[in-house]
């Protein structure tokens, strides 16, 4: 009863989309204020019911109806309870069903709080929305039904794939998805501006927030799945350039890109062509990357489903909205004037170097992950494009971009002077000078790149403070003038000051992981000690436990530093019945942003246990660059300026208002 | 990779490391032999410490394996006829992008500033609705 109504709200919702797709289009072109009102109704009322057909998968899984086909393949009745509401969307129909819920999400949000947006807009807005949650909801109906019956039910399900028993389901495909999705907006309102003919910097204050947001949700999408797959998969690596990572990898460069362009947009109304353009992109880099999870195209640690109709369906719905949105640019663009001019060292010049730096890694990224598909299908070559293919390339694009970070923010408008921004960021240059001399000087002998990188990456930090240090006028005016006017600074500027932070706290991470990981190989029996990076790690003894719906095997370590106990460490080994399958459970010991890495491997037979430890130095950084970036868009987001469906101004602004 | 492949001579081991890294376990997905715990993984492993203790070169035991599994084997595809497109993009991208900045620029600092000085216009509908605004607004000197 539950499947039947989930799947009748489904079709619901597909007939709501279908109306909205046409209905408010109709009354733009007829300035029928009522039919144009349609699109808000729909709206709502399809997130309502794609909301209750994703409610009633979840009650199918929580209540382990195995009659169910999807429940029956992604679950058990003995699963803990977190897993059966996270397996909906651990697998391909469930996650479908959770992609077209957040895409009727954006939907409902836009009509709701878009009641400041011109009605026409946002009749089109919502009439593309439509056309992609039409598209998504035939998909799934047709190809992926997660609510199909078996004709006579088994007893118990199969269970969710092991590696997939963690709470990163719970948070890192929801987070992906509303980043991914999210695009969809910029999308709507780019091909809404392309329709009308008509885009001005309102525009781009109406998408910023939109874009903002999925930014947000993608970039911590990508660094809890990136830590995920560090203590999931057991042996340490943190980015693998595995497809599936950069299919979530290009809308972010781009999405990245498109934040940038929309603040010269807005602010100088230029750039106007290109920020349609990148708002195209970053969905359909979107789309493609869910063609690419989603079809089984690749082959991949992350391809859970494979079946060649779906992957057909959705190249199709790839080819529609990919090719008709650029198609429709390329008839309509050239009707979209030019705005503001500027000279090339300016603010707006440097945030074009960090669109053509930022698209040029995009595109690497794309020719590496689809170049070995092209080659198969054209030549029936086949070849490999790996982690040092992109270490290679992307590497040296990315150190060029993060130079020229500090400097965007110091200059001015339409022209700067590269000069006095450079004489500003002294300081940050010599601070950086002195870390690049402390660092080379301790690892004498080491490594020549890595004290140059944290270098950078300081100066990176460093130039973002520099660039508080003089808005807020600190050392030149009295410190509680200073202090008043940090509060009075708008947050989209603390935004900016975090977000740039936070890339230059990534790289110090990334170049201290990848340049002094220590490792240590071997078979321990108990009462053996590893020594790693000055830690002595003791195995204490080896026992079984009884989980939930798994077998493990627990080795318990003491960690000790200078003689001195700092904690136990538990790596085990799961072993799941249902689907004959293990998984290995790393032991984490934080010490500082500094992580030991225990993971266990395969028992010999004279009982001895094959053991990686490592040590990681400042490996946490890695993740808490890309929190402080999302921290960062979270202050912009707050700002009044830019606040989702904010209030009218106060009276009282309005000559502050109008003079921007 | 496991405690009983590691080689006694630790140069060696390091130089087996460094390739290993670079090749393919080719059932598994996307994983070097270096990180995966594939029988085949391991085997590969073995082959590539088998040749450098038997004295190869880096060179040659990349070589061998190329000869033994195809380009497929190798993360970092060697530069030839069929993936030249491939390591040329990324350079000619940013080149590319560069110019074509380059020659807009050009050609709009050239067309002068005429466009600069002609904002978006307003539709007719908006001129309207503006005229409405600003009569209904009250007088600046008057208290609301």
């Amino acid at each position: 009863m539950i499947a039947e109504a989930g799947h009748y709200a489904l079709v619901l919702a597909l007939g709501l989309a279908l109306i909205q797709s046409t209905v408010p289009p109709l009354g733009a072109r007829w300035r029928d204020a009522a039919l144009m009102n349609v699109a808000r109704s729909t709206a709502i009322a399809q997130l309502i019911f794609v909301a209750a057909s994703f409610a009633a998968l979840v009650t199918l899984h929580v209540t382990s109806d195995f009659s169910v086909v999807n429940v029956f393949e992604n679950s058990h009745s003995m699963k803990p309870l977190i897993y059966k509401i996270t397996g909906v969307w651990g697998n391909h129909e469930g996650s479908m069903l959770l992609w077209v819920s957040i895409l009727a999400l954006f939907g409902g949000l836009v009509a709701i709080f878009g009641n400041n947006l011109p009605l026409s807009l946002r009749a089109h807005v919502l009439a593309v929305q439509a056309w992609v949650a039409s598209a998504f909801y035939l998909f799934i109906l047709i190809t992926s039904n997660p609510f199909l019956r078996i004709a006579n039910p088994p007893i118990e399900g199969r269970d969710l794939n092991p590696v997939l028993q963690d709470i990163g389901l719970a948070v890192h495909p929801p987070m992906l998805y509303l980043g991914y999705v999210g695009f969809s907006i910029s999308f709507s309102f780019a091909i809404a501006a392309l329709i009308e003919g008509r885009i001005d910097a309102a525009w781009a204050r109406w998408v910023r927030p939109w874009t903002l947001m999925a930014w947000i949700f993608l970039t911590l999408g990508i660094a809890m799945g990136s830590y995920w797959a560090y203590y999931e998969l057991g042996w340490g690596g943190w980015w693998f350039w595995d497809p599936v990572e950069n299919a979530s990898l290009m809308p972010w460069l781009a999405g990245t890109a498109l934040l940038h362009s929309l603040v010269v947009m807005e602010k100088r109304n230029a750039l106007k062509v290109w920020t349609i353009l990148l708002s195209i992109l970053a969905f359909s880099l979107s789309l493609l990357g869910t063609f690419l999870v989603r079809s089984g195209v690749l082959t991949s640690v992350h391809a859970f489903a494979t079946d060649p109709t779906r992957g057909v369906f959705i190249l199709l719905i790839l080819c529609i909205f990919i090719g008709g949105g650029l198609s429709l640019y390329a008839w309509r663009a050239s009707a979209l004037k030019q705005g503001g001019l500027f000279a090339p060292i300016s603010r707006e010049g440097a945030l074009v170097l960090n669109n053509l730096f930022l698209t040029t890694a995009c595109a690497t990224v794309f020719v590496g992950t689809l170049y070995p598909l092209a080659l198969e299908v054209i030549t029936g070559d086949k070849i490999s494009v790996g982690a040092p293919f992109f270490n290679l390339t992307f590497g040296p694009l990315f150190l060029p971009l993060m130079i020229a970070v500090p400097f965007g923010p110091l200059l001015a408008w339409k022209r700067g002077d590269l000069l006095g921004a450079a004489q500003r960021l002294i300081g940050a240059g010599v601070a950086a000078l002195i870390v690049v001399a402390v660092v080379w000087a301790w690892t004498l002998g080491g490594s020549t790149f890595a004290p140059l990188a944290i270098g950078l990456a300081v100066f990176v930090i460093a130039g973002a403070l520099s660039d508080l240090v003089e808005r807020i006028g600190l050392f030149r005016v009295a410190l509680g003038t200073a202090v008043q006017r940090a509060r009075g600074l708008p947050r989209s500027s603390w935004g900016t000051i975090f977000a740039h932070a936070g890339v230059g706290v990534a790289l110090i991470g990334i170049v201290c992981e990848t340049t002094w990981n220590s490792e240590y190989i071997g078979s321990m029996k108990t009462g053996d000690v590893a020594r790693i990076a000055g830690y002595e790690l003791k195995l204490d003894g080896v026992s079984q436990r009884q989980g939930p719906n798994y077998r493990e095997m627990v080795a318990q370590f003491s960690a000790s530093l200078d003689d001195r106990l700092l904690d136990t460490m538990t790596p085990s080994k799961r072993a799941f019945t249902t689907r004959g399958s293990t998984t290995t459970e790393a032991a984490l010991l934080t010490r500082g942003a500094s992580q030991l890495y225990i993971s266990l491997g395969d028992t010999a037979g004279d009982g001895a246990i094959a053991v990686r430890i490592y040590h990681k130095p400042l490996v946490l950084l890695i993740w808490f660059g890309p929190v402080l970036m999302a921290f960062g868009g979270m202050l912009s987001l707050s700002d009044r300026r830019l606040r989702v469906g904010a209030p009218k101004p106060a009276r009282s602004l309005r000559g502050l208002q109008a003079a921007e | 990779m496991q405690p009983d492949e590691i080689m006694s001579d630790p140069a060696k081991e390091l130089r087996a490391r460094d390739l290993s890294r670079e090749l393919r376990c080719m059932v598994c997905q996307n994983q070097s032999i270096d990180d995966s715990e594939a029988p085949l993984a391991r085997d590969l492993r073995i082959l590539v410490r088998e040749r450098i203790a038997a004295g190869d070169s880096d060179a040659q035991v990349i070589d061998f394996l190329v000869a033994r599994y195809g380009e497929f084997v190798l993360l970092k595809p060697r530069l030839n006829s069929h993936t030249w497109l491939l390591w040329l993009l990324p350079p000619l991208a940013l080149a590319g992008g560069g110019f074509a900045l380059w020659t807009h620029n050009r050609r709009r600092a050239k067309a002068g500033t005429q466009d600069d000085a002609s904002p978006v216009k307003l539709t007719a509908d908006e001129e309207a609705r503006l005229e409405r605004l600003i009569a209904a607004e009250p007088a600046p000197d008057k208290p609301v």
